[in-house]
């Protein structure tokens, strides 16, 4: 008995045999006795768990996004050079083909379901509430429970390489390859039900921002005046709606069939393994999309900003990324051409993907007649953005190339294809998740980045990125695919994958010196005194820095786009004596519920990972007892007195 | 009065049924009508498997070896009638009759039991006497997922407006309680309509092709 349960903890449960993953090990248990004992030893836990771990507060909520998903990414970036040692030179031995499969599924996974994800949930929660005038979200208590299921699924995807072995099927985990029969234990299961956990929370967040935008804009600011980021946000909101319902079911459907013995995806028993590629990327274009269109918000914000102009082609703006989302519906089946689909089929799906670039394409003249005769400062955020514009049209044009299904039959998973999706969601949200760092990092935090770190940051990862990526286009037309985890010498391929892997720790550099600045910046950053550190255009930039509980102390009355940037050019005396009536405000309490769900959603999700079903009962029942505890809760808001407004504004030099 | 923390325009809402009495009742249907919407492409996504994988059989067998017409017809009009008196009980919501609403919500969840028996029955008839289950065929693994999913948001639907009838009756129709009845109303209907999608494209079409 014991000597069979010790068998399994060595041979099934821990990941053993590699000396990397025994590092992984000691450094995860070191990491986490270092967090207990420093917190302990600060005396902060009671600290973390009110002001933090349960905090409801829009801002708090966004800033637990962007941490968690710093760390990710730092995760994801050593996969990455995991992925480029391996190929820096022909037959190398660093990773073995299948530890190389299962590194370059959780790349892909967690850089885009827990790093760019997260990251725009992060700016949204902590831009779009201040841009249009509100005091948190709709529904603040839904928001924290988005994400405490974010962090948890991601916990609960990462923990695969340490115990049980990670997923390998690629992120996008194509059936049969996936299913039971051909990919046994418990990887496949870790990508099933993490990503679940952490997309239900995402939907959530799609919803509460969606009411929130429709509902709690400021007086006056009606729809085409909200900022643009806003706009962004809402139309990803109803992106999320209608794409992420189709992905729960096609993951709900596919560990059916591996817990339970269904056919939805196998090859045996009338399963369809195509359905699952629709199924999947019916999510997965849109999704392109969800974690695009908030960034092109970011880079209106900042060029409009550093531009000193208001946007150009304001409409046209909102209604491109309206006919994006829409078209953005009608172009997945463009991911797999060469799976045997009729000439009619790929011929629609050919021009629909195509026709994406119109809109798109609108959208980059408009950034670039923002700034004509604008008077253009180059801040960090500013050189993200116009950095965005050159390296993501390069993105664009080669995604053109890829849409044409004839020619795709010669590209579809080269090096080519890796070249151009890295080409559009490097330059697009990581670029516009740094710009949207550097510019919304004062209202945060209530200090500023240090630029001239930032600015090397940016040169180095910027430089980086085009040494890493473009030879990626050559050597796929080479005839180098994906997703091998070695190559012979004499292909022509080697000299450019040396280049490649030597861009990607210039990458790996550029990210350190990020992080260094953050680090630096908290320790000696200059304060934002004023709460407009830019010169900025919307209302996020009328309050202090960071922003107090209630955010706003009298709501604003709009009359126009830019509405900051407008009353600051009125002589604001009414506005100021109108100050001095504050009103008791209404706010959410803090709640322990949200956390305490989500760690049962883990242990029942843990559970169903290793098929325990002594381990998913008591966390099924730990999640319906927290939703009824929540739903006899009556007395959940508490109330800002005048005292305590007028005593937090003063403090902000903003009441004499 | 203290400021409403989510700042809407306060029109006059005195003339609105109680469940829209407050802003933050606004805010909170709102959002439910577009988790319907969410959950409208959640059941598209179903619902497409299941026409795809509908003749997928694999020899096993197939919608009209297994449909019979009169359980079916009788919990299809015990959802209708649950439907029915969900209905009611939102009139008696908005005559702020207690006891009104209270009655037509157990006469709800007495009908939802009484479908969830029914279903309960009929997958079980199928898996023993018919050795149809979950891993028969494709089409049988999109048969049991979808009504199954249905079924578990009936279950659900019953344990919620249980938890809401205790509620009531503790703290009387206010526009809080209201603004959940009014809620797991709208949820009730949804899985009405449902089911009718499901009467049609599952059972009729299993029964005519």
């Amino acid at each position: 008995m014991m000597d069979s349960f010790i068998h399994f903890l060595l041979h099934r449960f821990f990941v053993t045999g590699d000396p990397m993953i025994y590092g992984a090990d000691a450094s995860i248990a070191l990491a986490s006795i270092g967090i207990v004992v420093v917190v302990t030893y600060l005396k902060k836990w009671k600290w973390l768990w009110k002001e933090w771990l349960t905090s409801v507060d829009h801002k708090k909520i966004g800033i637990m996004y962007i941490i968690a998903a710093l760390l990710m990414l730092f995760r994801g970036g050593v996969d990455a050079l995991m992925m480029r040692t391996q190929l820096a030179l022909p037959n190398m031995h660093f990773l073995t083909s299948e530890h190389y499969n299962q590194v370059f599924t959780t790349h892909g996974t967690i850089m885009i379901i827990f790093v760019a994800m997260p990251f725009i949930f992060g700016l949204m929660n902590i831009a779009v509430p201040l841009q249009i005038g509100a005091r948190d979200v709709a529904f603040p208590f839904l928001n924290a429970l988005s994400f405490w299921l974010f962090f948890f699924g991601a916990m609960l995807f990462n923990i695969s390489f340490v115990i049980g072995g990670s997923p390998d099927a690629g992120w996008s985990s194509y059936a049969p390859y996936a299913e039971l029969s051909m990919n046994p234990g418990v990887g496949q299961n870790y990508y099933l039900v993490g990503v679940q956990i952490a997309g239900i929370g995402s939907l959530a967040s799609g919803i509460n921002f969606l009411v929130t935008i429709l509902k709690m804009r400021a007086p006056g600011m009606t729809l085409f005046k909200m900022p643009m980021f806003t706009w962004s946000i809402l139309i990803t909101s109803v992106i999320i709606i209608f794409a992420f319902p189709a992905f729960t079911v096609a993951l709900a459907l596919m560990s059916i069939d591996r817990l339970f013995g269904a056919h939805f995806f196998t090859i045996a028993s009338g399963g369809s393994p195509m359905l699952w590629a629709n199924l999947f990327w019916f999510w997965g274009h849109p999704e392109v999309y969800i974690v695009l269109l908030p960034v092109f918000g970011v880079f209106s914000e900042v060029i409009a900003t550093f531009s000193h102009k208001t946007l150009f082609g304001y409409a046209v703006m909102v209604w491109s990324m309206v006919a994006i989302s829409i078209i953005g519906f009608v172009t997945w089946l463009h991911h797999f051409f060469t799976m045997g689909n009729t000439a009619e089929v790929n011929a629609f799906f050919s021009i629909s993907t195509a026709i994406i670039a119109i809109p798109t394409g609108v959208k980059i003249f408009n950034w670039l007649f923002t700034m004509n005769k604008g008077r253009i400062e180059f801040s960090t955020a500013m050189l993200w953005a116009l950095a965005f514009i050159p390296n993501f049209t390069i993105g664009g044009v080669t995604g053109v190339m890829l849409a044409l299904a004839p020619a795709d039959y010669q590209y579809h998973n080269s090096y080519f294809l890796v070249a151009h999706f890295h080409s559009v969601l490097i330059a697009g949200p990581v670029f516009g998740i740094f710009c949207g760092l550097y510019y919304w990092w004062p209202k945060m935090f209530g200090y500023m980045l240090n630029e001239r770190q930032g600015k090397l940051a940016f040169w180095v990862f910027m430089i980086s990125f085009n040494i890493c990526f473009m030879p990626m286009y050559i050597v796929g037309l080479l005839g180098m695919t994906r997703r091998m985890y070695t190559y012979p010498a004499g292909m022509g391929w080697t000299p450019f994958n040396f280049i490649e892997t030597i861009g990607a720790f210039g990458m790996g550099a550029g990210f350190l010196i990020i992080a260094y600045n953050i680090v630096w910046s908290t320790l000696k950053g200059k304060r934002d005194t004023t709460g407009d550190p830019w010169n900025g255009r919307t209302l996020e930039w009328s309050i202090p820095s960071p922003a107090p509980e209630y955010n706003f102390a009298t709501i604003p009355t709009v009359s126009a786009r830019d509405a900051f940037a407008v009353a600051k050019t009125q002589e604001d005396q009414e506005n100021k004596k109108e100050r001095q009536l504050f009103q008791p405000i209404h706010m959410p309490n803090n709640s322990g519920i949200p956390i305490i769900m989500s760690l049962f959603m883990f242990i029942a999700g843990f559970g169903l990972v290793w098929e325990w079903y002594w381990m998913v009962i008591p966390g099924a029942i730990g999640i319906v007892v927290c939703m009824i505890v929540r739903s006899f809760q009556y007395n959940d808001h508490h109330i800002i007195s005048i005292e305590e407004i007028e005593r937090t504004e003063r403090a902000a030099g903003r009441l004499s | 009065m203290a400021q409403s923390p989510l700042r809407l325009h306060e029109k006059s809402r005195s003339s609105l049924p109680i469940e829209y009495s407050t802003p933050e009742n606004d805010l909170r249907i709102v959002g439910f009508w577009i988790f319907l919407a969410a959950e409208l492409v959640l059941f598209g996504t179903l619902f497409a498997t299941y026409l795809v994988l509908q003749s997928h059989t694999a020899g096993g067998p197939a919608p009209k070896d297994l449909f019979e017409v009169g359980p079916v017809m009788i919990e299809t009009i015990v959802l209708l009638v649950s439907s029915f008196t969900c209905g009611l009980s939102t009139i008696e919501l908005r005559r702020h009759n207690k006891k009104g609403l209270i009655f037509w919500l157990i006469v709800t969840v007495l009908l939802g039991l009484v479908f969830i028996g029914f279903e309960v029955n009929e997958f079980y008839t199928y898996a023993a006497h018919e050795g149809a289950t979950l891993s028969s065929s494709a089409f049988l693994s999109g048969f049991f997922v979808l009504l199954g999913t249905h079924g578990c948001h009936v279950s659900l639907g019953i344990i919620w407006i249980t938890g809401l009838i205790i509620q009531i009756a503790k703290r009387g129709v206010t526009p809080v309680t209201a603004r959940k009845a009014f809620i797991v109303g709208l949820y009730w209907h949804f899985l009405d309509v449902v089911w009718i999608f499901i009467y049609t494209a599952v059972y009729l079409t299993g029964w005519v092709m």
